[in-house]
């Protein structure tokens, strides 16, 4: 009896690259650097083929897609799942107005606010970081919301009027490049860091293997805060972004679905890479912004799609193009 | 003595809410994030029963409950099941399916003023010189009778002694035969059980929103994590810290910081005490 | 204090949901012994370097380590004093080379401050390392993934985690169990050499044969508690450990 079965092999190449002697053509650099590259590309071109108003969806698709990956670096490579991608945005977007009204001009508004944001949202997350799992991912999630309820109550930084008036990016392209360029400097740097630098081992060891840590002699917190104030300082630059785009700070900042858009991007791109986030995070905000024609009823279509890809599909997308891409597949007789 | 009274139902609430996905959790660590769903779609069936298909108050209730509790089951036969044993994506799953119920609930048309639910019992009356209607009266009955059925449920009857033990030690409850997937089921179920018995008890307190299954459901989290998760009876004794924490903001500071109050007491617990108040987990972890 | 005396335990107690997991055993431990720790299956040696190293914390008692007051650390603060240990359960980085299971102690501040980790490029102190205690490099083996290692490298590997903080105590944990007779014949001598690199161990064993071929002395534990304390063959001979531990009987078999 003849069986057929399918069977994957790796391409010639990809046994190669992961020893020394990786390349020796042309063809074989393309097959390695092809991806980034094209990613490169994309991103660049994409900007000039858009509409003024898909331009500004791309401007903040931008932003998620910097919380998205935060995220992904957070759950995927340090094990904190994190839900306070709000709480970030929030910060930074505050710190950035604030700075703003007083009279600092928005070109260094954003780097502060990402400096004093990440060192801010650091330091307010520090009691949470020996707790686990879901407890980390509640306890995350209800600072922002914490903040939101906090700033109507007290009436401090306007309440709920927020801060209007802002200096605003004066030029459409330097918004659209500036997020560009840092998507770009986030992407490849997070992804050398959990890759190729000895301190990504480090954090996977803080994810899978605590007590060996521990027992390496490493301050397990430490690490953590320092991955933290990472991941807050992508998020910090979104929130700062995001309120220079408006000239507005309000507690819409703290919005939930800041913190929730990550994890549906970071679960439909695949868990446990860095480029899964981006992707994720690319095909669901602007479709979000497509259906949103059909009002409440998108976040219905973004449910199933979730829940689909959590249940039936849980490699996620990325993981499922770099298999294609790495291996072919073939028929064989048994 | 206002603030007793009204602490006292605000805490019952509390763990009408809440009780249900503690349950789920202690038996089966499913967090069943579709609770605040549950909770909301069991007062919309009510509804649609009294008023579409024009059925006695009581009946209508009766159906609605049922549906809830094989909506439940479902929920665990077809989606959670299949991540058994991934807490992140049993999470996402269940958020995911209670985000659909929600998000469709309001574009059907589920808000504003029109859908409420009449009390069982209208008017109201004076307890120690604090005026308070029948609803209430009935709710923090409903909610007792609920523990205590819990407490005659996991004492007395098979089904519920196998749901303890699978709480207490899986492999072992598994090795004396007990089907792990049949108790969850049934524990789920249950949840959505009381999940839809809170609804029709607690809805007819104001409008069926859909924003109110989102509140149950960090209630009810933030409650069931506070007490230590998979812990109802710590879900009690929480349910009435934040309860009169609550009940006590709204009196002495002002009534807009209730919420902020309740996350304070979240964060501070669960700094504190990692594993919530009556967490046995941290002390298990460490033993390993 | 004597500033022989590397470990000084006193009268260390623990209590689970009411078990005496250890019940106030005390020892002193010179620098340079070995000292062994045995007892039978649930007797508490596990959870006694648990209590020693931090990861448990104490319920009484004391532990002195080089001087110092050690009780309360937190367990990386211990281990970066340069109390090591290993682990029962090892869970290397199964997709990764062997070698880059050795990088993140390279980070801890001690190994940071030792001459090695002046060095800089940490991959190749980490093969260093890994060669010492017997991973061929010829052979490739420091550079094969951690998931495709047999058992007695992964002990080693456990090994060579402790070994890169530069420590001058190890407390090894069951480093012989579930390993055969070949691989428990090239681990003895290793922990020899170990010994005369003057590293201070505490082997916590169940096999009593290979331990008094390294071990010195050793004490005995039985229900949490130290029932016996002394040479390879004052245990031996002890009534205590017999009855106990052998059961009574005649144990000369466990010693062939």
């Amino acid at each position: 009896m003849a069986e057929l079965r399918k069977e994957r092999l790796d391409r010639g190449v990809k046994v190669r690259a992961d020893s020394i002697y990786a390349v020796s053509s042309m063809k074989e650099i393309m097959f390695l650097i092809g991806p980034g590259l094209a990613l490169i590309i994309v991103l660049l071109v994409v900007p000039l083929l858009l509409t003024p108003y898909w331009q500004r969806v791309f401007a903040i698709t931008g932003i998620y897609v910097l919380l998205s990956i935060s995220f992904g670096f957070l759950a995927g490579y340090v094990g904190l799942v994190c839900l306070g991608g709000a709480f970030f945005v929030g910060v930074g977007g505050y710190i950035s107005g604030l700075l703003n009204t007083v009279g600092v001009p928005m070109f260094l508004c954003i780097p502060l606010a990402m400096l004093l944001g990440g060192l801010f949202c650091t330091v307010a997350l520090l009691p949470c970081l020996p707790l686990r799992g879901v407890y980390f991912a509640i306890v995350s999630f209800v600072y922002p919301l914490f903040f939101a309820r906090l700033i109507p109550a007290t009436g401090w930084f306007g309440g709920t009027d927020g801060l209007p008036g802002l200096e605003v990016f004066s030029n459409q392209w330097g918004l659209l490049y500036l997020m560009v360029g840092v998507i770009l400097v986030v992407i490849f740097g997070i992804s050398r860091l959990v890759n190729y630098e000895d301190i990504g081992l480090v954090f996977r060891g803080v994810k899978d293997n605590e007590q060996a840590i521990k027992a390496s002699g490493l301050n397990l917190t430490w690490y953590k805060a320092q991955a933290v104030f990472i991941s807050a300082v992508m998020g910090c630059f979104g929130g700062a972004y995001l309120t220079h785009m408006y000239g507005w700070v309000g507690i819409s900042l703290f919005a939930t679905d800041f913190s929730i858009m990550p994890l549906a991007a970071t679960v439909v791109g695949g868990v446990g890479t860095i480029f899964g986030p981006l992707v994720g995070a690319f095909l669901l905000v602007p479709i979000s912004e497509a259906l949103r024609a059909f009002g409440t009823l998108r976040i219905v279509f973004y449910a199933v799609i979730l829940v689909f890809f959590v249940v039936f599909w849980t490699e996620g997308l990325v993981d499922y193009l770099k298999r294609k891409y790495e291996q072919f597949e073939h028929w064989v007789r048994v | 003595m206002e603030l007793i009274v009204y602490g006292i139902v605000n805490s019952v609430i509390l763990i009408m809410m809440s009780v249900g996905f503690a349950l789920v959790y202690g038996v089966s660590r499913v967090p069943n994030f579709a609770h605040g769903a549950l909770f909301i779609l069991s007062g919309y069936l009510t509804w649609i029963f009294l008023n579409r298909f024009g059925l006695p108050y009581i009946l209508a209730i009766l159906l609605a409950l049922i549906l809830i509790t094989i909506i439940g089951a479902l929920l665990y036969r077809l989606i959670i099941i299949r991540v058994r044993g991934m807490p992140v994506s049993e999470i996402i799953a269940s958020f995911g399916v209670g985000l659909a119920i929600l998000e469709y609930l309001r574009w059907s048309g589920l808000r504003g003023m029109t859908y409420m639910l009449p009390p069982f019992i209208p008017g109201s009356t004076n307890i120690f010189g604090v005026v308070i209607d029948y609803q209430r009266i009935l709710i923090v009955i409903g909610g007792l009778g609920l523990l205590a059925f819990l407490w005659f449920f996991t004492t007395y009857t098979k089904t519920g002694l196998a749901l303890k033990a699978i709480a207490q030690n899986e492999r072992a409850a598994l090795a004396l035969g007990i089907d792990a997937d049949m108790a969850a089921t049934v524990a789920v179920a249950l949840g959505a059980l009381f999940a839809g018995i809170a609804g029709v008890f607690i809805l007819p307190k104001g409008n069926i929103v859909v924003e109110m299954g989102y509140e149950v459901l960090i209630f009810a989290i933030a409650v069931s994590v506070c007490g230590g998760l998979g812990s109802w009876k710590g879900a009690i004794y929480a349910s009435f810290l934040i309860g009169f924490a609550q009940i006590l903001t709204v009196k002495y500071i002002a009534s807009h910081y209730h919420f902020v109050v309740a996350l304070l007491v979240i964060i501070a617990v669960l700094i504190t005490r990692p594993s919530g108040l009556f967490g046995k987990q941290k002390e298990l972890e460490e033993r390993v | 204090m004597n500033s022989d005396i590397i470990l000084h335990v006193e009268k260390v107690s623990k209590t689970f949901g009411g078990v005496k997991a250890v019940d106030g055993v005390s020892f002193t431990l010179q620098r340079g012994d070995v000292l062994g720790v045995i007892g039978p299956n649930g007797s508490g040696k596990t959870t006694l370097s648990n209590l020693i190293t931090g990861f448990v914390e104490k319920d009484s008692g004391r532990v002195i380590f080089n001087g110092q007051d050690i009780t309360r650390w937190p367990p990386h603060k211990i281990a970066d004093a340069g109390l090591a240990r290993t682990f029962q359960v090892m869970r290397p980085y199964p997709t990764l080379p062997a070698y880059k299971n050795i990088i993140p102690p390279l980070y801890s501040p001690r190994a940071r401050r030792s001459a090695r980790g002046k060095l800089g490029d940490r991959s190749a102190v980490a093969i260093d390392i890994l060669e010492e205690v017997g991973f061929e490099r010829d052979a490739r083996v420091p550079y094969k993934l951690a998931g495709t290692l047999p058992l007695g490298y992964l002990k080693r590997l456990e090994l060579c985690r402790c070994l890169a903080l530069q420590p001058e105590l190890i407390i090894c944990d069951e480093v012989f169990s579930g390993l055969s007779m070949s691989e428990i014949a090239s681990m003895v001598p290793l922990m020899k050499k170990l010994q005369d690199s003057g590293i201070t161990l505490i082997m916590v064993e169940h096999r009593l044969r290979e331990l008094f071929k390294i071990a010195d002395r050793a004490i005995v534990l039985n229900f949490g508690a130290k029932i016996a304390e002394g040479s390879p063959q004052q245990i031996f001979n002890d009534e205590n450990v017999k009855k106990a531990y052998f059961g009574g009987e005649d144990n000369t078999y466990v010693f062939k």
